[in-house]
């Protein structure tokens, strides 16, 4: 059975998020009590005292001093019990323990990517060790983002020229969710990304193979992988339907016109370069909003994406 | 009709459309004033309508996510710009201020006139900039972002800052009335409580107001002469922008709530037949109310990377701001206690406003506590959260009001059942529509998402629902109120037998306001010792 808990709040999969909760339910508590005070007080007046046939003068009563200490000095002592908790659970959440693992999160229009501590640059998905706490140093490429994770009760933004910290501790192994929550144009609602939790020996290895799975890979299903996970899959479809991009279904060695009115053969030549320096030659009808994947992208992966698109072409 | 000048009605009086135009008088002004307000608030509805409708399944349906983006940033920059921050002041407050203290017109009736013709300006530019495809930025423009998208973002940082004088100049008059065109016997507290919400606005408009200015004209800077001061890629700093933004912003929330404050204290009053319960308590919470609003900034900023002090001080100030809220809530619900409550439609909107405001008082504790607010930063717990005090308070107030002095703005009674049917449908409206979004914060889902997980469906379909609910319900109120130009029934001198001294003079009033200055027996709320008639 759901306790209303769990109806409220989103799982709870962090050392800090129960803490989050128990103030949460506290204050929960308090304003429905509050409500049901003032709501219940003005409908009983409005029925006891409402207008009879006849006008008349009323109570002059206009103070009461013991009523107002008392209605000033409750919610007072209330207010400050929230604001203590709250502080000290927030205290708690932004010091990242010493022995945390760092990695290190960019936030670019419109993906995640997360890089570990051997230089593996994973997009897309963050995978974290159970039971260990993770410090990620965030930052932005571009304009602000903000990285939220429901599930472990942690935000924070994301800005250019400068790193914040945020940490949590997984209490829970799984999938969750990762939301951007600072406006960031277009595609902000599908800035998204899961954090994969894994027991710690699995994680290492998955580290291990992630780091290394990419090298001899088949080019097209390799190229399929990176369309996934680098986030291609935002802006470019692959059924020939026109997003943000254009499609890469039949456009292999076909001839597309450009916005300053020349053409050219999408080839091998091309895609790289749309790759590494997206803003050089930009397909009619589209804006340059690509951001380039150099150094986010090794050779081989290059090569996949482009025999991926070799592949997409109707024989 | 009457042939003696002095009996002639405001709007008998000089007809034609150029006396309209160059009129000092403060009655035709709010009248000019709540015309294009009006329009505003249907504008920003029609554009909220279109992103409720989006939102209404999981996908991608009726449009693209540069038109939805689009669509919620002009429904932000036009209902906080040119409809709310105006609404109660410019429109309500420059007719009745005057009346109340007893004044023929307000201290600088041109500056007045100029303040409207200002309004108008900046209205022209946000709207130019809408019809030229509008900005996506969001109501807030945070930098860097604003620094780099194309379209009209210049234009509309003009309208807000040339919108921002208007409502610099009606502070000003304000003050300047309140504090020298006061009828001997109307002492500072035996003044409806009405000017001491206005008084506080003011001080709020006056000194909040240039910060947004400046804030405007530094964004102006950078987007035309490349002067790096927010972006980063020029050597600026993004979250300088917002401690500027919101140092405005934030006082600006009380420039729109506390207007409605106002009129909720004339409201319960009146509609209780009962002096209002702890005078000086609310007339003080509102100046304190205005003082702290000042220094609470930060707290829209916990998530920004701003250090731990700042944020521990931040969320102190911000339950300071609490306990006069609070208390003025305790105050009207005492004022009802042993009252003669009748439940007109300016009372049905009263009491909405106690419960919802309630609910948006409450909601911001949550957003208050360091902790707590990190989860729900940014997320659809706070859409609804200002939802419940900007649209549940002060729209709530805002149309409570309009119905209260309606008879005596246009002499004409609007139809009494359909006003209380509009009243309960936009109560039913509002809740259908922003309950649920508090459910769907909670649970994670962030604000300003044109598309969602299939998780929250639910929540959206429900408050889509809602909207257009709410939708309906202003068509009613709106129906109602221009039927009543056209087949009202006359309205008498004093329809809802208050003690306020705007109901002692004619309906409606004299171009003088009162033929005669008018002697001062009583105070506002002196229903224990008069008899109204």
């Amino acid at each position: 059975m759901k306790t209303f808990i769990d109806w409220l709040m989103p799982e709870s999969a962090s050392t800090i998020s129960p803490q989050v909760d128990a103030i949460t339910y506290f204050i929960f508590a308090v304003s429905l009590l509050f409500f049901f005070i003032i709501v219940v007080g003005m409908i009983h007046f409005v029925i006891k005292y409402r207008r009879q046939e006849k006008l008349e003068k009323t109570s002059g009563v206009d103070h009461n001093t013991a009523l107002e200490i008392v209605w000033t000095a409750i919610p007072t002592v209330l207010l400050v019990v929230m604001f203590v908790w709250g502080f000290r659970v927030y205290l708690d959440m932004s010091i990242a323990p010493k022995d945390s693992l760092e990695i290190k999160v960019t936030g670019q229009k419109w993906f995640w990517t997360f890089t570990y501590p051997n230089g593996y640059v994973s997009p897309g998905e963050l995978v974290v060790p159970l039971n260990q706490p993770v410090k990620t140093l965030i930052s932005s490429k571009d304009v602000i983002h903000s990285m939220f994770v429901p599930a472990f009760r942690i935000k924070m933004d994301a800005l250019p020229n400068r790193y914040t910290v945020a940490w949590f501790e997984a209490t829970k192994e799984g999938t969750f969710p990762l939301y951007c929550t600072e406006y960031c144009g277009t595609s902000h609602s599908k800035m998204l990304a899961t954090v994969k939790v894994l027991p710690y020996d699995q994680y290492l290895k998955w580290l291990d193979d992630a780091s290394s799975s990419m090298d001899g890979a088949d080019p097209v299903a390799l190229g399929e992988k990176i369309y996934a996970r680098n986030a291609c899959n935002t802006c470019h479809s692959i059924d020939g339907s026109s997003m943000i991009g254009p499609s890469w279904r039949n456009i292999w060695s076909s001839s597309q016109n450009l916005s300053d009115g020349s053409s050219v053969v999408v080839d091998e030549n091309y895609i790289r370069e749309s790759i590494l320096y997206p803003q050089k030659k930009i397909r009619a009808g589209y804006q340059g909003v690509m951001p380039s994947y150099q150094g986010l992208l090794k050779e081989n992966e290059i090569e996949g994406v482009i025999a991926y698109i070799k592949s997409l072409e109707d024989k | 009709m009457n042939a003696n000048p002095s009996t002639v009605s405001y709007l008998e009086d000089k007809k034609g459309i150029w006396n309209w135009l160059t009129t000092v008088d403060h009655k035709k002004i709010g009248l000019m004033y709540l015309v294009l307000i009006l329009g505003s608030f249907l504008v920003g509805g029609i554009l909220a309508m279109l992103v409720r409708l989006e939102l209404i399944s999981p996908g991608e349906d009726f449009y693209s996510a540069d038109t939805y983006n689009r669509f919620f940033t002009m429904h932000g920059v036009v209902m906080i710009f040119l409809f709310i921050i105006p609404s109660i002041p410019a429109a309500l407050g420059n007719f009745v201020l005057p009346l109340m203290v007893g004044a023929k017109d307000v201290a600088f009736p041109r500056l007045n006139l100029a303040s409207w013709y200002v309004y108008v300006v900046g209205l022209l530019l946000a709207f130019w900039a809408l019809l030229y495809g509008g900005v996506d930025t969001g109501w807030t423009f945070y930098t860097p972002y604003s620094s780099e998208i194309q379209g009209p973002v210049a234009m509309i940082g003009l309208a807000v800052f040339i919108l921002g004088f208007s409502s610099i100049l009606t502070g000003l008059n304000f003050i300047v009335t309140i504090h020298k065109l006061r009828l001997p016997g109307i002492t500072w507290f035996n003044m409806p409580l009405f000017l001491w919400g206005m008084y506080a606005t003011a001080i709020i408009q006056i000194l909040a107001t240039p910060v947004i200015g400046i804030t405007m004209v530094l964004l102006l800077f950078e987007r035309l002469s490349g002067i790096g001061i927010f972006d980063p890629s020029m050597g600026g700093d993004p979250v300088l922008f917002q401690h500027f933004f919101w140092f405005y912003s934030h006082p600006a929330v009380y420039i729109m709530i506390l207007p409605a404050m106002a009129i909720v204290s004339e409201l319960i009053s009146t509609f209780s037949h009962k002096k209002i319960f702890g005078y000086k308590a609310i007339a003080y919470s509102s100046v304190a109310i205005a003082l702290i609003s000042f220094l609470v900034w930060g707290h829209h900023m916990f998530t920004s990377g701003q250090s731990r002090f700042a944020a521990m001080v931040f969320s102190f100030l911000t339950f300071g701001v609490a306990i006069p809220s609070a208390i003025k809530v305790f105050n009207w619900l005492a004022t009802l206690y042993k009252g003669s409550i009748s439940l007109e439609t300016p009372m049905l909107y009263g009491l909405s406003f106690l419960f919802l405001f309630t609910i948006g008082g409450l909601t911001g504790l949550f957003l208050g506590t360091l902790a707590v607010d990190v989860h729900l930063h940014d997320t659809y717990f706070v859409v609804a959260h200002f939802h419940y005090v900007m649209f549940g308070g002060t729209v709530v107030a805002f149309i409570g009001g309009l119905h209260y002095w309606w008879p005596k703005m246009v002499g004409k009674m609007f139809n009494e059942t359909w006003g209380k049917i509009g009243a309960v449908l936009v109560f039913l409206g509002f809740n259908f529509t922003f309950m649920p979004q508090f459910i769907a914060g909670f649970r994670g889902m962030p604000r300003r998402y044109y598309t969602y997980g299939e998780e929250f469906t639910v929540y959206n379909v429900l408050s889509s629902l809602g909207a257009f609910l709410l939708g309906i319900a202003f068509v009613i109120v709106g129906i109602n109120l221009v039927m009543s130009l056209i087949n009202g029934k006359k309205a008498s001198k004093n329809p809802w037998k208050s003690l306020s001294l705007e109901w002692e003079t004619q309906t409606p009033p004299i171009t003088e306001n009162f033929e005669v200055d008018p002697v001062i027996t009583h105070g506002p709320y002196d229903y224990d010792k008069v008899e109204v008639q």
